[in-house]
């Protein structure tokens, strides 16, 4: 039995009678799920809704000669069947660019392709049916004559002068580029003991969401308004999308999110079939339901992490890393995806490479280019685990080259703990960071030297075990630097509506979203502890654009540091209020008094004074007793956004220890362990699991993940009989352990937790990996995922 | 197109009397006929076991299934083993250790983990692992699973959690 210890919290600021900040308490909704009476947006039915089913490219690029619907149209059940050209008439195309991203580039993209198809899977035709199988039945029915066209899918000869060009307007098929060359370089390699060169490829995968991506959209032509129920992370900013391109005005948009079969950043994009769904209800005026299946989502759900990087480290004999430099390439689809983009990823990867270390020489360069497959764009730990795999790859390969422990050439790099704000070749600005406590937190964890020592006995018996580790730095609490300042309309502050019933209970409508993380939670832990009630007196609504405060939802490790900071700041604005209305009551100085347990009590001796039901009693129904002129506020609003810093970094280590069977290539996971530092930590068992999760993530990269594609653009494996994700019985336990640095731009002081385990995990498996095999003088490996196959042939076996 | 049939069956302990599709599957059945949405829909071919459902006391894939081989079936849903309290202790586990995130995949991995449960012994953590392979979850990277199933092996065989 584990169940983790409702530990007290460390008395601080945040400490106030009632607080539940840095407590384990159980997610207050949880047996709506447990019960099977969730509702997801696949269990949303309206009266009159109809299902659609898209009819998909087979092939990765062609021109659509004709279509011929006429006995599709005729099928049993069907309402219409719709044409790309036909839906452009309700919906305007989008381009998926950012203007901080310099010169990226993209072509305008329709709803349902128009004339020709980009990528194998792009809906060419749309059918609407009452049923879904009856939709699907009419598609076989519609003809449709292809001109095959030549399909570029091999990004490094996606620039030569003889490849075809995807998009003619935009003139080759480069999306975006970027370079820096900071310090010197030359100059730093020159001057090395030891120089390694490797080139690290991240296999292309995706994020394999439980449910498929979902929505319901309701247009009703009576008020001229679009309800749509959709699984997203990001309700404003689809309220916002939905609105622009079918030229309404976001009043007349309402969006709902209700529970998400998992999203991990899939679900925050705009996709085509999705958008042309909420057209499709505008244009027959009636619900209209849009499902992907599972084969739908293995060629439409975005695909992340498809890199091919050659990287340099220079490190002197006594470990001291003198540059790190990376040429970063990166195929995505044939459109940048909108609005975020397709050149974040390959940009964060540039950002954060060589993040940890205390380095001022840094040279990189990123290409990203366009492709006739599916889309790429922000996945969990958006560029993290690309980054980390080639910095944290070098940093273990030169350790091995100059005889180093791998510990111990962190300790000589990594940013001193007592040297900030510090400041990353990139430009990276960290304001507190705890690299050497948490690693050294993690030696003792972990029992390293006892680990070794069994390692070493092991060899000798023939058993090849491997140690591997990964530092790292996280984005998280994103500040408008992000996306506000490229132009997308994607908020990154967030708000919380705190209101007191006329039963003396608490409601909070907050802007970010419930994605399974645990939000609502944490949200109402922050409004419970600077109100002053129990949780059980606590109720939150989110994924509303109609009802709640307008918010960025749910991306880059935000909504506890950014949405718990305006729950924390408006339970703590609700308390004023009500203290005022019982001072009046009470004829009382409102700063004598406190809220406690959901008492109004005298703040020096706890004497209970008076209950919240009988305030809201009077001040709802008797305000005629208050005082003249005194008016009860019992609903307050309060925003966050950070300001003092872009990003809220957070750093960690991992160490995963793994065994490779020599004759069959398998890798087992015997133990895994992770100490991160999310600044503070409003609920420690949410923090753990969030971390837990993401390290599987990560996982499933290093061993199993890739979507493959042949040269004609076609994907060989899309089903999850072929595409293998991790399940129980290959998964070990993980550990977690934490440091606790705050950061002080907000009072809370929460960074995010959501992404490090899968930022770090890919690379600390890696490194397990070559650690195992290195007295065998195996090829180190670093082409991911790391198959059987691979480690056999760098064994030399096969 | 497709031929209809007429099934009756139990299902959570309601008698039931429907002419189905032939083609239906279980699940499409349960979800969209009886509007038991408990029972997830996660990829329509056995892999995921988010649709895991009792059939006739044996958990079965609800996609692998026609509704018209359920003629005469006892079918427990996610809901019935709710509503009889059967999985109470499992449930609660669940919840205490947050062993679930979106909960999609929840329904089907409590189903699949009480047929375990049932054999009666105490299972190691490898052995919990091991049965729970067919339940694909994304969230939570399983470790909070074991340790909620493993509580609950315990529990039931009277030892102190």
């Amino acid at each position: 039995m584990k169940i983790t210890a409702d530990t007290p919290p460390v008395l601080s600021v945040l400490d106030r009678p009632n607080s539940y900040i840095g407590r384990a308490v159980p997610r207050p909704n949880l047996q709506r799920l447990t019960q099977g009476r969730g509702q997801y947006i696949s269990d949303v039915t309206l009266p009159r809704m109809a299902h659609v089913a898209y009819l998909r490219s087979p092939h990765a690029h062609a021109r659509i000669v004709s279509i011929a619907t006429d006995a599709a149209k005729k099928a049993p059940g069907v309402v219409a069947v719709v044409t790309g050209a036909e839906l452009a008439k309700v919906m305007t195309p989008w381009v998926g660019v950012l203007t901080h991203l310099k010169g990226i580039k993209s072509a305008p993209q329709a709803p349902i392709a128009v004339d020709r198809a980009c990528w194998q899977g792009e809906a060419v035709c749309a059918v609407v049916a009452r049923t879904r199988a009856q939709a699907e039945d009419a598609c076989e029915l519609i003809d449709i004559v292809y001109e095959e066209l030549p399909a570029v899918t091999n990004p490094e000869t996606a620039l030569d002068p003889g490849t075809p060009v995807i998009h003619e307007s935009l003139g080759d098929n480069l999306c975006f580029e970027r370079k820096l060359d900071v310090g010197e370089v030359d100059k730093a390699f020159a001057n090395s003991d030891a120089v390694v060169e490797a080139t690290f490829v991240t296999g292309r995968h995706t994020g394999v969401c439980t449910e498929g991506r979902a929505v319901v959209a309701d247009w009703n032509a009576s008020e001229q308004r679009m309800t749509v129920y959709h699984a997203t992370q990001a309700p404003h900013m689809m309220q916002n999308l939905f609105a622009k391109h079918l030229a309404l005005s976001e009043s007349q948009v309402r969006v709902l999110t209700k529970d998400v079969g998992g999203s991990f950043g899939i679900k925050v994009h705009t996709y085509a079939d999705e958008m042309a769904t909420v057209a499709l209800s505008k244009l027959l005026k009636r619900p209209v339901k849009f499902v992907a299946d599972r084969i739908e989502s293995f060629v439409t759900d975005i695909h992340a992490r498809d890199h091919r990087i050659k990287a340099k480290i220079g490190v002197t004999k006594d470990g001291v890393i003198t540059a790190f430099e990376i040429d970063d390439l990166t195929g995505i689809g044939p459109y940048s995806v909108y609005p975020r983009t397709s050149g974040i990823e390959a940009n964060q990867v540039i950002n954060l490479t060589g993040g940890p270390y205390n380095c001022p020489n840094y040279r990189a360069q990123a290409r990203v280019v366009f492709q006739n497959k599916n889309v790429m764009c922000q996945y969990r730990a958006v560029g993290h685990p690309i980054a980390v795999a080639v910095t944290e790859g070098l940093v273990e390969l030169a350790a091995a080259k100059i005889g180093m422990d791998p510990l111990e050439i962190r300790r000589r790099n990594l940013f001193a703990d007592d040297g900030y704000p510090a400041q990353t070749a990139s430009g990276l600005k960290l304001e507190q960071l705890s690299h050497h406590e948490a690693l050294a937190h993690l030696d003792a964890m972990i029992n390293y030297a006892g680990l070794r020592a069994e390692q070493k006995a092991l060899r000798d018996k023939g058993i090849y075990r491997g140690i591997g580790f990964a530092s790292f730095i996280e984005v998280t609490n994103p500040s408008a630097a992000f996306y506000g300042v490229g132009g997308a309309k994607i908020t990154s502050q967030d708000g919380a509506t705190v209101k007191l019933d006329a039963q003396g209970a608490i409601t909070i409508h907050s802007g970010v979203t419930e994605q399974g993380q645990g939000a609502e939670a944490v949200l109402a832990q922050c409004v419970a502890s600077s109100f002053g009630v129990s949780m059980d007196r606590v109720r939150v609504v989110t994924g509303d654009t109609d009802n709640t405060p307008y918010g960025g939802g749910t991306w880059a490790s935000r909504a506890a540091g950014i949405g718990g900071e305006a729950a924390w700041q408006a339970g703590k604005a609700l308390r004023g209020n009500v203290l005022a209305v019982a001072g009046a009551m009470l004829q009382a100085k409102p700063e004598d008094l406190d809220i406690r347990n959901s008492i109004v009590v005298d703040k020096t001796t706890g004497a209970e004074r008076l209950g919240l039901d009988e305030l809201a009693r009077v001040a709802y129904f008797r305000p005629d007793t208050l005082p003249p002129g005194f008016q009860a506020e019992l609903m307050v609003t309060r925003h966050y956004v950070p300001r003092a810093w872009p990003f809220a970094f957070t750093n960690g280590i991992q160490a995963s220890y793994l065994e490779v069977d020599t004759d069959t290539g398998f890798v087992k996971l015997l133990r895994h362990w992770c100490v991160e530092d999310c600044g503070t930590i409003i609920n420690p068992q949410l923090v753990n699991e969030q971390i837990r999760g993401g390290v599987v993530q990560g996982i499933g990269a290093a061993l199993f993940e890739q979507c493959l594609y042949d040269e004609r653009g076609q994907m060989l494996n899309g089903n999850m009989a072929d595409y293998l994700v991790p399940m129980a019985v290959e998964m070990p336990d993980i550990d977690c352990g934490h440091v606790v640095s705050p950061t002080a731009d907000s009072e809370l002081g929460a960074k995010g937790a959501g992404e490090a385990g899968t930022a770090g995990a890919p690379a600390c498996i890696m490194n397990a990996i070559n650690d195992a095999l290195r007295p065998l003088n195996a090829q180190p490996l670093t082409d991911m995922p790391f198959t059987p196959g691979k480690i056999l042939r760098a064994l030399g076996k096969v | 197109m497709s031929m209809d049939i007429d099934i009756a069956l139990t299902v959570n302990g309601e008698r039931i009397a429907e002419r189905v599709e032939a083609r239906k599957s279980l699940v499409d059945f349960v979800r969209d006929d009886l509007g038991l949405t408990g029972s997830h829909v996660g990829c329509e071919h056995g892999v995921c076991g988010a649709c895991t459902m009792r059939v006739d006391g044996v958990i079965v894939r609800g996609c692998l299934m026609l509704a018209a081989q359920c003629d005469g079936a006892v079918v427990e849903t996610i809901e019935g083993l709710s509503d009889s309290g059967e999985l109470a202790d499992l449930q609660a586990a669940f919840e205490q250790r947050n062993a679930l995130q979106c909960g999609f995949c929840t329904p089907g991995m409590l189903t699949a983990a009480q047929d375990l449960l049932n054999r009666g012994s105490v299972p190691s953590r490898d052995e919990i692992r091991e049965h729970i392979s067919g339940n694909f979850c994304r969230c939570t990277g399983y470790h909070a699973i074991v340790d909620a199933v493993e509580s609950v092996a315990k529990a039931r065989h009277g030892a102190k959690p």
